[in-house]
C-alpha cells in the first residue's frame, strides 16, 4: 500500500496538509531541477565553459546560495509606483503555477484533482500569469517594464489559441479532457492492432506536439520568444524594477512553470506516469509514476532549453505573424485531419 | 540608386499619414525613451534619446561624449614616444591598431621609413588586433539579438588572439609597442607555430559562426532588411570600414591607402555586399576575419630577417611640418593629423576615429524603426565607445 491510498483513507484536514506539502514540491523541485541541471550546467556545457563549481561538489549548492543572496537583498520600490499592485504582481503569477499543477496526475492513485475538465481548467489557469505580468509591468511605473509587460500580454494571448489547439488534437484522439483518462487512453491505445507500447500521442499528433512545444516555449516568454524581457532592449522588461525576494517569486515561476508546462506536454503526448510492458492500473505506478512523469518531464524541457540557449530572439510582429499565420492555421489543419481520422477508424 | 532609402522613407510617411487619421480620433501621446548612459546594450555610455510612438522610433538623437577623455589636447603635454600609451586606449579592443597611423604619421614628419621585418611585424600585429577585435563582434551581435551562447565562444577564441599579442608586446590590451623607426622588440621564440595554431582556431571560429548566427533563420529575419543604408547616404555620413564595404562600396584603405603597412605584398580580397542591411554588415565583418587570418598566414610564411628599429635619434624631435595619415582600423579609418612646431611634443593632434562617424548616422537610419531593430541596428554598425568619445 502506498502513501496515496493512505491519503484516501485520511481525515479531510490530514489530506489537505499531505496534498499541500506534496504541491509545494512539485513546483519547487522542477523549478529547482530545471535551473541547476539546464540553466546553471548545461548552458555552461553548451557554451564552454564549467558553470558554478565552488558551493557543494559540482556546485550542487549554488541554488541555496543563489536564493540565500536574493533574501537578504532590500525590499525595494520604486518612488512612483503603485505599491499594491506592484507587491501582488508575483504572487499572481506564482499562483499560476501553483494551480497548473493541479491537474498533472502523477500515477492512477497519485492526483491532486480528478476532474472530467482537467485540460480545460489547465489552459485557462495558465492564462493568469499574464494577468500577473501585466500588473508587473504597468505597477513598476517604469518605461521599459511597461513596453515589457504590454509585450508580455499580447504575445501570451497569442500564443495561447495555439496552444489550445494543439491538445485538442489529443483530446479528440482520445475522446476526453480528463486529464488521467488522456494516460490510460495512450497506456491502453493500440498502434494498428499491437499494443505493445500503448499508443503515445506524439506518433499520431507529432505536429501538435511541435505547435504546443513552440507554444510553451512563448508562454514562458524564453528565446527564441523572450522579447518581453528582452535585457539587450528593455533591460529586463516587466521585471526591471524587481529585486530580492519578489524577483525570486519571478524567477521560479518561471522555471516551474517550465517545468509543468513540460510534464503536462509529457502527459498529454508521451504517456504521463506510464511506462510499457506494466499494467497501468498496477499499484506500483503510484511509486515509480512521480519519477517516470520527471524523467519525462527533463526530456521535454531539455528541448525547450535546447532552443533557449541556442536560438536569437524573434522580433514582436514577426512572432505574432509566427503565431496566426503558422501555428494557428497549421492547428487548425491538424484538428481537422485528426477528427476525419478518428471518426474514419 | 537612391531608391531603397526613398521607399524606406516613404513607407514611413505612409505609416505615419495612416497613423495620422487614428490620431485624430484617439490622441495618443509620444514616449521618449533614453537608451542610455547605463543600458546593457551599449557597452558604455553612449545615450540615445529615442522618441517612440508605440514601438516605433519617430526620432532618435545620439547623445555623446559622456566618456571624453581629452586624448587630442593630452597628446600636446605628451612626447611622441608617450603619446602611444594615450592612443591605445581609444579603440580598446583592438589597441595595437590604434597606434599604427600616429606613428606612420610622425614618421612621415621625421622622413624615416621602418625596416622591412619591422613592417611586416608591424602588419601581422595589425591583423591581429583586428581579428581580436571582430571576432569579439561576431558574438556580440548575436548576444544582442538574443543568442547568449555565441559570445562565450567569441570571448573563448579570442583569448588564444590576445595571448599571442601579449607574448609579443608584453600588454594583452595596451601593447604600447609600435616605435617611431620601428617596434620595441623581435618575435619571441616559437610564436609562429603558435599563432599559426591560434589562426586554424580562429578558422574553426569562424565556421561555427556562420552554421550558428548567419545560417540561422530567426538571425536572418532579424536582420535581412534592417537597417539599409545606401552607398551615398553611408559615403556623405562619413562611413567607412565594413560598414560602408556592406553598402556596395568597393574601398579599403589597407589596398588603396598605400601607407607603411605591407598589404599590398599580399595575396587578399576586399568583400562588399550590395545589401547594405544588418545582415551585410555582420557577413561582410565575417569574411574580413578570414581575410585577416590568411594575411596573417602569409606574413607569418614570408617574414625577413633584418633588424627592427631603423636608425632614429635617442630624443626624438620631430621638425616642424603637418602630416595626416589614415589607415583601415578594425572599426574603419582611423586618422590622426599631426601639426609639429620642431619640439619634444606635438604642437596639436586631430585624431579621426571611425566610430564617432558611424554612429553619427543614427538618426537617419533608426527613423522609422522598431526598438527591437535599434538595437540590432546599433550592434551591426558596431561602435566601440572609446573610439567615438576619444
Amino acid at each position: 500500500m502506498t502513501i496515496f491510498n493512505l491519503a484516501i483513507e485520511l481525515a479531510y484536514w490530514q489530506q489537505t496538509i499531505i496534498r499541500s506539502v506534496l504541491g509545494l514540491v512539485a513546483v519547487l523541485l522542477p523549478a529547482g531541477t530545471l535551473v541547476y541541471l539546464y540553466l546553471f550546467k548545461m548552458m555552461s556545457f553548451m557554451q564552454s565553459r564549467l558553470g558554478p563549481m565552488e558551493a557543494g561538489p559540482y556546485g550542487s549548492l549554488q541554488l541555496l546560495a543563489e536564493v540565500g543572496k536574493f533574501l537578504q537583498k532590500e525590499d525595494l520600490f520604486p518612488k512612483a509606483a503603485d505599491r499594491v499592485v506592484f507587491k501582488a504582481a508575483p504572487f499572481v503569477v506564482l499562483a499560476s503555477t501553483f494551480l497548473l499543477v493541479l491537474v498533472l496526475p502523477a500515477g492512477p492513485d497519485a492526483w491532486f484533482i480528478n476532474i472530467d475538465t482537467g485540460v480545460f481548467l489547465a489552459l485557462a489557469v495558465s492564462s493568469i500569469s499574464v494577468i500577473g505580468i501585466l500588473m508587473a509591468g504597468w505597477g513598476s511605473a517604469s518605461k521599459y517594464s511597461l513596453i515589457g509587460g504590454l509585450r508580455a500580454a499580447g504575445q501570451l494571448v497569442a500564443y495561447e489559441l495555439p496552444l489550445v489547439l494543439a491538445v485538442m488534437g489529443v483530446v479528440i484522439q482520445a475522446g476526453t479532457l480528463n486529464v488521467q483518462e488522456i494516460v490510460f487512453a495512450q497506456a491502453n491505445g493500440e498502434i494498428f492492432g499491437w499494443g505493445g507500447i500503448g499508443n503515445p500521442f506524439i506518433i499520431t499528433q507529432f505536429l501538435g506536439f511541435m505547435i504546443f512545444l513552440v507554444a510553451i516555449q512563448a508562454e514562458l516568454t524564453q528565446p527564441p520568444f523572450d522579447m518581453p524581457v528582452a535585457e539587450s532592449e528593455i533591460v529586463t522588461g516587466y521585471l526591471t524594477e524587481y529585486t530580492g525576494m519578489r524577483f525570486l517569486l519571478f524567477f521560479i515561476g518561471e522555471f516551474a512553470t517550465a517545468g509543468i508546462f513540460s510534464a503536462l506536454a509529457a502527459t498529454f503526448f508521451l504517456g504521463g506516469w506510464y511506462i510499457p510492458g506494466l499494467d497501468p492500473t498496477d499499484n506500483l505506478f503510484n511509486l515509480i509514476g512521480p519519477l517516470v512523469l520527471v524523467g519525462k518531464m527533463l526530456l521535454v524541457s531539455f528541448l525547450i532549453f535546447w532552443f533557449r540557449f541556442t536560438y536569437p530572439r524573434f522580433r514582436e510582429d514577426q512572432l505574432q505573424q509566427l503565431a496566426w499565420k503558422v501555428l494557428v492555421p497549421l492547428s487548425l489543419v491538424n484538428i481537422v485531419a485528426t477528427g476525419i481520422l478518428k471518426v474514419a477508424f | 540608386m537612391n531608391l531603397e532609402a526613398s521607399t524606406q522613407q516613404l513607407s514611413y510617411i505612409a505609416n505615419q499619414a495612416s497613423d495620422a487619421r487614428v490620431n485624430i480620433e484617439l490622441e495618443t501621446e509620444g514616449m521618449t525613451l533614453n537608451l542610455g548612459p547605463q543600458h546593457p546594450a551599449t557597452h558604455g555610455t553612449l545615450r540615445i534619446i529615442v522618441r517612440l510612438d508605440g514601438e516605433q522610433v519617430v526620432s532618435a538623437e545620439p547623445v555623446m561624449g559622456y566618456m571624453h577623455r581629452g586624448y587630442e589636447k593630452l597628446t600636446e603635454v605628451r612626447t611622441y614616444p608617450q603619446v602611444t600609451t594615450l592612443v591605445n586606449r581609444i579603440d580598446w579592443l583592438g589597441s595595437f591598431a590604434n597606434e599604427v597611423p600616429f606613428i606612420l604619421a610622425a614618421e612621415r614628419l621625421m622622413e624615416v621609413e621602418a625596416p622591412p621585418r619591422a613592417q611586416w611585424i608591424r602588419t601581422a600585429l595589425f591583423e591581429l588586433s583586428r581579428i581580436a577585435n571582430v571576432v569579439l563582434f561576431l558574438g556580440d551581435m548575436a548576444v544582442q539579438l538574443g543568442a547568449t551562447t555565441p559570445v562565450f565562444y567569441a570571448f573563448r577564441d579570442r583569448e588564444f588572439v590576445l595571448n599571442q599579442i601579449e607574448s609579443v608586446t608584453g600588454g594583452r590590451f595596451h601593447p604600447n609597442f609600435d616605435r617611431i623607426g620601428g617596434i620595441k622588440d623581435d618575435l619571441p621564440k616559437g610564436w609562429i607555430q603558435e599563432t599559426k595554431d591560434v589562426l586554424a582556431r580562429i578558422h574553426s571560429f569562424c565556421d561555427e559562426m556562420q552554421d550558428l548566427v548567419v545560417g540561422n533563420e530567426i538571425f536572418q529575419t532579424r536582420t535581412r532588411g534592417i537597417g539599409i543604408i545606401p552607398a551615398d547616404v553611408g559615403l556623405s555620413y562619413g562611413l567607412s570600414g565594413a560598414n560602408i564595404r556592406s553598402s556596395g562600396v568597393d574601398w579599403d584603405l589597407r589596398r588603396d591607402g598605400g601607407v607603411g603597412l605591407i598589404h599590398d605584398q599580399l595575396d587578399w580580397k576586399v568583400w562588399t555586399h550590395p545589401d547594405g542591411d544588418s545582415f551585410a554588415r555582420y557577413w561582410v565583418r565575417l569574411q574580413e576575419v578570414r581575410e585577416s587570418c590568411k594575411m596573417v598566414d602569409q606574413i607569418l610564411d614570408g617574414i625577413p630577417s633584418g633588424p627592427i628599429m631603423a636608425k632614429v635619434p635617442r630624443i626624438i624631435k620631430v621638425p616642424p611640418g603637418e602630416a595626416y595619415v589614415e589607415t583601415e582600423n578594425p572599426l574603419g579609418v582611423m586618422g590622426y593629423y599631426i601639426v609639429s612646431k620642431g619640439d619634444l611634443v606635438p604642437y596639436r593632434v586631430k585624431i579621426r576615429s571611425a566610430s564617432f562617424n558611424n554612429v553619427s548616422i543614427t538618426p537617419w537610419v533608426l527613423k522609422g524603426v522598431y526598438v527591437p531593430d535599434v538595437i540590432s541596428i546599433l550592434a551591426s554598425l558596431y561602435f566601440i565607445l572609446g573610439d567615438i568619445d576619444r
